[in-house]
């Protein structure tokens, strides 16, 4: 998802027998549906693991505004542009939200960041594909967005509290979202015989890349069963794309589109779609840097926060200034 | 609509409303230029906000641009079907982006001129005109508020904020006389109880400028050459590219809805 | 120079008449700049009245491990609810 491949630092779950007092007691809180609120006592896993988990979904916000920001000057009308921008905008925001609830874990934003840009924090691998053409705005509402809502709504429930409450403001923020996306896809792929091809090829490029996006089968991960009891993970990966899958093949449907799947096909034992894997290799390809767009992606964050280092130093300098000034009138 | 305003050319009119829609449609693009790569998220949030609220009073600006007009033109027509040299924005707002100071100095030498215009048009002889003006004021005076804030924070913070708010002021300084230029349309509109001659603008404009840059600690540079052109569609050659991407979809499939 | 923009707690009031409520948090260099920002940030969509900011260093907590004697004693006084009393129907609302 937008933290995909976070690995839990501990060694597997322990019963409640194995672990100290604490940790049992941290533990049951957990599964009476307590939050545990920063500052109160949590296993270093626990914190670890929030902090690489919340990380990686702030940079993946931040760094999900450059695909789409792209298309903010081309949007082919007045109300698409202003939608696009609101929506990108958006985005911007959770990741503030992210970030200030990791902050709550003794983290500054400023760390996270320079981990983001010196590699040792990854983002969603979804934002390294490119958007080539206007129905792949379209494309990344529908099925980015919509795939991300899967992960986003359970969380909502997590068991830490400021990143339940980032979720639960983001969930809200985001409803929109998807509705956009699929709003330009209906325009697409009921306007011209040329809109239409956009749409096909906009599905064609991003279906794959969508579910890679909740990360390889975790059913048999001891990382992920842990994340699991702590209730940082909601759903395993399978779940939640399978989920994604079964939601979408009638959206796709209405559009008079082709899920790029010759094996996709109605289970009815299951009560759900079998589809083909997206190609795992490549995700791991992407994650290790050599995506379509990991240069340009990384590239452009960093160049922002290196060009902008002036401005907020300048701002910083002037608000301590001011206060020296008012401190010595006193 | 007053019986003044019904003796103006719509033709004319309608150029003076493009005036108004063509200045923030330009300038919502540039903005809309820095979302993901602004300093700081709070301010990549900001800088949205204003963009958006300049695109918003675009489409009311030449949404009545094309009702005057009178020739089924809508909005959207007007912003990605004509060419550069019917464009009637000032040049200050295209210039490029240039770093974040130059993008600050701009808005804020153009909030202070826009919000004097809108002062004046909230008493325009024409209804929807004053409608329009009084709905853009409440956010043009935050705009101005904001920018003028950060001049003042960045020209009073480091040495290299300092100077780079100094460059910018320099380098933009001769494209801020255009706003003042009042021309046959300008005199026309004013004529008819429309819109205020811009010169008489200027005094309460160079006031808040001169306060701010004060405050800033910046130079203020002395009266020097004018480039002018954009209110008559002779532009600078940034336009052009502006609308190259700003219009590629509707020129490539021309009739398409969207 | 190097300095991060310090952490502000930011409160907003929905609508007349209510509570301040905390919304999240935002970096600013100072308190004016703090309430821009979170004009900006938290009330894109219309909601908020009034903000409050607090600088984050600024805010004291009560500890964690002293929510038993901090909360718990007043568990006790079931007294001070008003459904602790009994009052005949015949009396009316009251």
């Amino acid at each position: 998802m937008y933290a995909q491949m976070v690995t839990s630092t501990g060694k597997g779950v322990q019963s409640l027998e194995d672990m100290s007092p604490e940790e049992r007691a941290f533990q049951e809180r957990i599964n009476r549906g307590e939050k545990i609120e920063p500052k109160e006592w949590m296993p270093d896993g626990y914190r670890k693991n929030l902090i690489r988990q919340i990380g990686q979904h702030a940079h993946s916000e931040i760094v999900g505004q450059l695909p789409e920001g792209n298309w903010i000057t081309r949007a082919p009308t007045l109300e698409r542009k202003a939608i696009l921008l609101a929506k990108v905008q958006d985005e911007a925001g959770h990741g503030l939200y992210l970030y200030c609830a990791a902050e709550t874990l003794g983290v500054s934003r400023d760390e996270l960041l320079d981990k983001l840009h010196s590699g040792d924090m990854k983002y969603s691998s979804i934002f390294n594909y490119p958007t080539l053409n206007w129905a792949d705005i379209g494309a990344v509402g529908w099925l980015v967005d919509g795939a991300a809502i899967m992960n986003q709504v359970p969380l909502q429930r997590t068991s830490y509290g400021p990143y339940s409450r980032a979720m639960i403001r983001i969930c809200k923020e985001e409803s929109f979202h998807q509705r956009q996306g699929y709003d330009i896809m209906m325009k697409m792929a009921f306007g011209t015989e040329a809109q239409k091809e956009m749409a096909q090829d906009a599905l064609n490029r991003f279906w794959y890349p969508s579910l890679m996006m909740f990360g390889p089968s975790d059913k048999d991960s001891v990382h992920s069963a842990q994340s699991m009891a702590w209730k940082i993970k909601i759903n395993t990966n399978d779940e939640l794309r399978q989920k994604f899958v079964d939601q979408t093949v009638p959206q796709a449907k209405y559009l008079g589109l082709t899920i790029p799947d010759e094996n996709l096909k109605w289970n009815e034992e299951k009560g759900g779609y079998d589809f083909s894997e997206p190609d795992w290799t490549e995700f791991f390809e992407v994650i290790k840097g050599n995506g379509p767009c990991n240069k340009e992606r990384l590239g452009a964050r960093v160049k922002a926060w290196d060009d902008g280092a002036w401005f907020r130093d300048g701002l910083m300098a002037h608000a301590e200034k001011q206060s020296a000034a008012k401190l010595a009138a006193e | 609509m007053t019986a003044a305003s019904t003796t103006l050319d719509p033709a004319v009119y309608a150029d003076w409303l493009m005036r108004l829609g063509d200045n923030t449609l330009i300038l919502g693009h540039r903005l809309s230029e820095w979302c993901g790569h602004s300093p700081v998220l709070e301010e990549d949030i900001a800088m949205a906000n204003t963009a958006l609220d300049l695109i918003g009073q675009t489409q009311l600006w030449l949404g009545l641009a094309g009702e005057v007009e009178g020739k089924g033109r809508t909005a959207d027509n007007l912003a990605y079907l004509r060419d550069a040299s019917r464009f009637r924005n000032v040049l200050l707002l295209e210039r490029p982006n240039g770093d974040f100071g130059q993008t600050l100095m701009r808005q804020f030498l153009f909030d202070a001129f826009h919000l004097e215009l809108l002062k004046s048009l909230q008493t325009s002889g024409d209804p929807r005109v004053a409608e329009i003006a009084g709905k853009a004021i409440k956010e043009v005076a935050y705009h101005l508020e904001r920018s003028a804030d950060l001049v003042i924070r960045l020209g009073d913070g480091t040495e290299e904020s300092h100077s780079r708010m100094q460059t910018a002021l320099d380098d933009l300084w001769p494209y801020v006389g255009e706003f003042f230029v009042s021309d046959d349309i300008d005199k026309a509109v004013a004529d008819a109880g429309i819109g205020p001659d811009p010169a008489d603008l200027k005094a309460a404009w160079r006031q808040t400028v001169d306060e701010v840059l004060r405050a800033a600690t910046l130079n203020v540079p002395g009266e020097g050459y004018v480039h002018k052109g954009g209110k008559r569609g002779i532009h600078t050659e940034h336009l052009g590219f502006i609308l190259a991407e700003m219009q590629f979809l509707q020129r490539a499939y021309p009739g398409a809805t969207w | 120079m190097k300095k991060e923009w310090p952490l502000w707690e930011v409160f907003i009031r929905g609508q007349h008449g209510l509570n301040h409520r905390h919304v999240g948090s935002l970096h600013a260099p100072d308190a004016e700049m703090a309430i821009k920002n979170a004009r900006d940030v938290y009330t894109r969509r219309n909601e908020g009245v009034s903000i409050w900011v607090v600088e984050a260093n600024n805010i004291t907590a009560s500890s964690p491990s002293d929510k038993g004697p901090l909360f718990e004693p007043s568990n006790s006084k079931v007294y001070r609810h008003p459904t602790f009393f009994d009052i005949p129907e015949e009396v009316g609302h009251m």
